[in-house]
């Protein structure tokens, strides 16, 4: 089936059978590797990407339900320049060991401090609970995401 | 320059790829041309293969090939041990692909080649397979009764025993005795990446090139050469970012045979991705084990001896470090205690289920579960204070070397290097708080009991015989470290970078690249297994670093003409014995390999204690507090060792509260998915706190390193079963089985509560 959508803000039409993942078709098709497969079956969390700004499992949406939507992966969230705020702290706090987890961690981490950048430790803990890590023991990533809410705070002026 | 890198907390250089998605993970990899290999796995757990017919399959379109036993002629190849390769093994040792029989849920049988993953599942459903199923063996006592065979042999591949002393002499007139049973289940090293291979056989240049290579890369290829028939030069093995290794990834698999024998036999690239169900049956189980176990000592809670039997089940074969953990069970259930008699005996038997290998501490877990529970009992029998019968009993620094009991019949000795376990005990009581929080113990709070426990444990580090690095002069100035050792998510291209900055006196920077785990990086190499990279590699980066100095020296003195001895290499410049200097950057192009050989162990060493809440009504377990202290010689990254104790740690507490791999009667997995496979989430064990010293440097490398990838993973059984015990005290509740899951828990205190009533 033809389908259009967007991926990290690029247009692009891919031709896919309707029982493909979204997960499959950014990573075979598009060849998007950044979004990981742990489990496909809804349960880890590493293929975590945006969908029109929701955190989204890839594993668990087809490809064709994609049609008209703006997906964002980890790709998305990273410039060549330098790390993005959320990216600096990962790394200050060592969150990261494999980094198979990572990408899902950064995209979940991104859906919620951009609607929540004043969450305290439990709603962190409560949120990443949906994604699993095996090397980190996860304290390092929830103390990542809190130091990374400034980040996401709006200027004063801006507020409301 | 003098640096200081090593200690200090350096942020990662692999972060930079990881955090931004361009981590490249073999299943990331699609050259050309390629086909996708999906395996037919025995649904049934022992049995006769009578016909596998694929020609329904082969006939579905995109369906390019299916390969089972008959393609292999002179039939399939076994997989041989790699560490512990005894003679009595070779019965169990597993083949490559079921021909005859089948032993366990998830052997492979057929192996389908197609044009995506998508079409090779659809078409497994139409490989047909006759199977006569055989009664299957799923615990000890049907695997000792002797009416159910899995071999010829039998059922028990082979009975380690563990001996000091004289444990007879020592209980015949103890003044006291105790026998305990316990139980750890069985349950895994699961990695967030699932398995992979990718293999290409180039057949112009004869070279076949495997993708997904981790842990063990050289010794991988000697297995597949010798399986394959190919030298071991026409065979790269390549290492790509590995999402975590845990001791389960990386060790030579039915697939990693299957895969390049289906790239020669189709001349197409093939890639193999293991999914989750797979990997919950087809990776290396481990843990499953009992121990009957009893100890002797002095009314004042000094321990003669050590005695008793333990059983190890070893699922359907013996895979390469499938002996590993039973032989740990049997060495290390005295721990860090001077226990001068020991007689521990460990039973390898089959069972129909996933054969096992190394997780993380193996059989360390295990015996500090069953040890340190032991410990409690008692020091509650004899009325000392538990912290002080293990003060009473801690090998003492002035008893270093000390000699653990020795096992046969693999004749292996070993000895404790050095340490001061009291100071790491004493400092895990103040961290923890342990005097203000003692009133606590067994205390209704708000309807939660409090319990505390501590337990003292040892890690073993610093697996030998060698390990080989190179150090490589760029023309640009920067330097290139190869490595024998391979990656596994621990962060060794940072860790190698500062101990390479160091060694070198050159900015961090200039250690451009550090390229681990490909068999064409270095002549020889062993790997990430034992807590050994940085200890082995480590020194062997420090020898590198001085020949490449020697080279320098040696090209020096011909230019300047002069002896060698008279060179001096220092600060970016090699200077002659008339002041006459050059750049080091003239001597681009040098290169040395160094090497470290050992074969002696590392001993790392410390104390957890946990602070725990136990909720009556529903058997919730919580964690308040949890101080993990480990002495680990020398630092070389705090950031990394903390995230290597605190995750380890988090493991560890999967093992004792969540994971089980629960299979039925008729062998069949249960816990097939993550929905029922449970492992820990970022809201379960919140509080903990890991600290990390350097008072005993190992004195048998230079680095004075020890490893210290596994203590966290450890003591945490023993710890927090001992915490349950403490806070269901009055009702005497005594764990002696694992995982403390809620419904067990709950189950202990109302059977207590019953028996009260009674």
């Amino acid at each position: 089936m033809p389908t259009r959508f967007e991926v990290n803000g690029k247009a692009v039409e891919v031709n896919v059978e309707p029982r493909m993942t979204l997960a499959d078709c950014l990573r075979e098709v598009l060849r998007l590797t950044g979004t990981h497969l742990g489990c496909e079956h809804g349960v880890c969390g590493a293929c975590t990407v945006l969908v029109d700004g929701e955190a989204v499992r890839a594993c668990l949406m087809l490809a064709v339900q994609a049609e008209g939507r703006q997906v964002t992966t980890v790709e998305g969230l990273s410039n060549d320049d330098d790390l993005t705020p959320l990216q600096k702290s990962f790394r200050k706090h060592h969150a990261l060991q494999c980094g198979f987890c990572t990408p899902g961690m950064i995209t979940t981490a991104h859906a919620l401090l951009s609607e929540e950048p004043d969450c305290d430790a439990d709603r962190v803990r409560d949120v990443l609970s949906g994604n699993i890590c095996r090397c980190t023991g996860y304290i390092p990533i929830v103390e990542a995401v809190l130091d990374a809410r400034a980040a996401y705070r709006k200027p004063a002026g801006d507020r409301g | 320059m003098k640096n200081t890198f090593i200690g200090a907390p350096v942020e990662r250089r692999e972060d930079l790829r990881f955090l931004r998605g361009r981590g490249q993970y073999v299943g990331d990899l699609a050259p050309q041309g390629l086909l996708h290999a999906v395996i037919l796995r025995s649904a049934v757990a022992h049995g006769r293969v009578r016909s596998v017919d694929a020609s329904e399959a082969l006939a579905m379109p995109g369906v390019r090939a299916v390969i089972t036993a008959q393609d292999m002629p002179g039939g399939p190849p076994i997989i041989p041990m790699r560490l512990q390769p005894l003679p009595d093994f070779k019965p169990f040792e597993q083949p490559v692909i079921a021909a005859d029989k089948v032993r366990y849920v998830g052997e492979p049988i057929a192996v389908v080649l197609a044009d995506s993953a998508a079409i090779g599942e659809d078409a497994l459903e139409a490989i047909a397979v006759d199977i006569e199923p055989l009664p299957p063996v799923t615990d000890r006592a049907t695997a000792t009764r002797g009416d159910r065979r899995l071999f010829e042999k039998g059922n028990t591949a082979l009975v380690f025993n563990a001996v000091r002393g004289d444990a007879a002499a020592a209980f015949k007139d103890a003044p006291y005795r105790r026998r305990e049973h316990f139980k750890t289940q069985r349950h895994y090293g699961l990695t967030m990446e699932p398995r992979g291979v990718l293999a290409e056989w180039d057949a112009g240049a004869g070279i076949l090139r495997v993708f997904g290579a981790a842990k063990v890369p050289f010794f991988n290829r000697r297995i597949l050469a010798a399986q394959i028939g190919l030298p071991e030069a026409a065979i790269d093995m390549v290492e790509n970012d590995v999402g975590g290794g845990f001791g389960a990834r990386g060790e030579f698999y039915p697939e990693d045979f299957l895969i390049p024998f289906a790239a020669r036999h189709a001349g197409r690239p093939v890639r193999w991705i293991e999914d989750r169900r797979e990997n919950l049956m087809a990776m290396n189980h481990a843990r499953e084990a009992e121990a009957d176990v009893e100890i002797a000592c002095t009314r004042d809670g000094v321990i003669l001896g050590l005695r008793g039997n333990t059983y190890a089940d070893m699922g359907a074969y013996m895979r390469t470090n499938g002996a590993v953990g039973a032989r740990n069970v049997a060495q290390f259930m005295s721990g860090p205690y001077r226990i001068e008699n020991v007689d521990i005996d460990v039973t390898l038997f089959m069972t129909n289920k996933t054969p096992v290998g190394t997780y993380r501490g193996p059989g360390r877990f295990e015996t500090d579960f069953f040890r340190e529970r032991l410990f409690d009992m008692v020091a509650k029998d004899l009325g000392i204070d538990r912290i002080e019968f293990r003060r009473r009993n801690l090998v003492a620094d002035a008893e270093m070397p000390y000699r653990l009991a020795t096992i046969t019949p693999f004749e292996s000795k070993d000895e404790l290097d050095s340490g001061d376990y009291q100071s790491t005990l004493d400092r895990c009581l103040t961290e923890i708080g342990w005097n203000e929080k003692q009133k606590l113990q067994g205390q209704l709070i708000d309807g939660r009991y409090h319990g505390l426990a501590l337990g003292c444990f040892i890690e073993g580090g610093a697996a030998g015989p060698k390990e080989t690095v190179k150090v490589a002069l760029n023309d640009d100035a920067t330097f290139t470290v190869l490595m024998g050792s391979s990656a596994v998510g621990q962060g060794v291209e940072t860790v190698f970078a500062q101990i390479a900055a160091d060694a070198l006196e050159v900015p961090l920077e200039r250690i451009r690249e550090v390229l681990h785990g490909s068999t064409a990086y270095v002549s020889d190499g062993y790997g990430a297994y034992h807590s050994r990279s940085v200890v082995m590699g480590g020194s062997a980066l420090l020898d590198a670093v001085e020949k490449f100095r020697a080279a320098v020296r040696a090209e020096a003195a011909k230019r300047f003409g002069c002896a060698e001895d008279a060179v001096r290499v220092g600060d970016d410049k090699v200077t002659g014995p008339d002041g006459r200097t050059l750049a080091l950057k003239e001597f681009a192009g040098t290169a040395a390999e160094g090497f470290f050989l050992n074969k002696k162990h590392t001993w790392t060493y410390g104390a957890h204690a946990a602070h725990v809440t136990v909720d009556p009504k529903t058997g919730r377990v919580e964690i308040l507090d949890y101080a993990a202290v480990e002495d680990v010689g020398r630092i070389i990254n705090p950031n990394t060792l903390k995230g290597q104790v605190i995750g380890s740690l988090v493991q560890g507490l999967g093992g004792a509260f969540l994971e089980h791999l629960v299979y039925d009667d008729q062998g069949q997995l249960l816990t097939g998915s993550l929905m029922d496979y449970l492992l820990p989430t970022a809201s379960d064990f919140p509080n903990l706190r890991s600290v990390t010293t350097e008072l005993k440097p190992s004195p048998i490398n230079p680095l004075g390193a020890k490893g210290a990838g596994e203590g966290g993973i450890i003591a945490a059984g023993g710890v927090v079963a001992n915490a349950v015990a403490n806070a269901l005290g009055d009702f005497g509740v005594e764990p002696r089985e694992l995982p403390l899951s809620p419904p067990r828990v709950w189950e202990m205190i109302n059977a207590a509560r019953s028996a009260a009533v009674e």
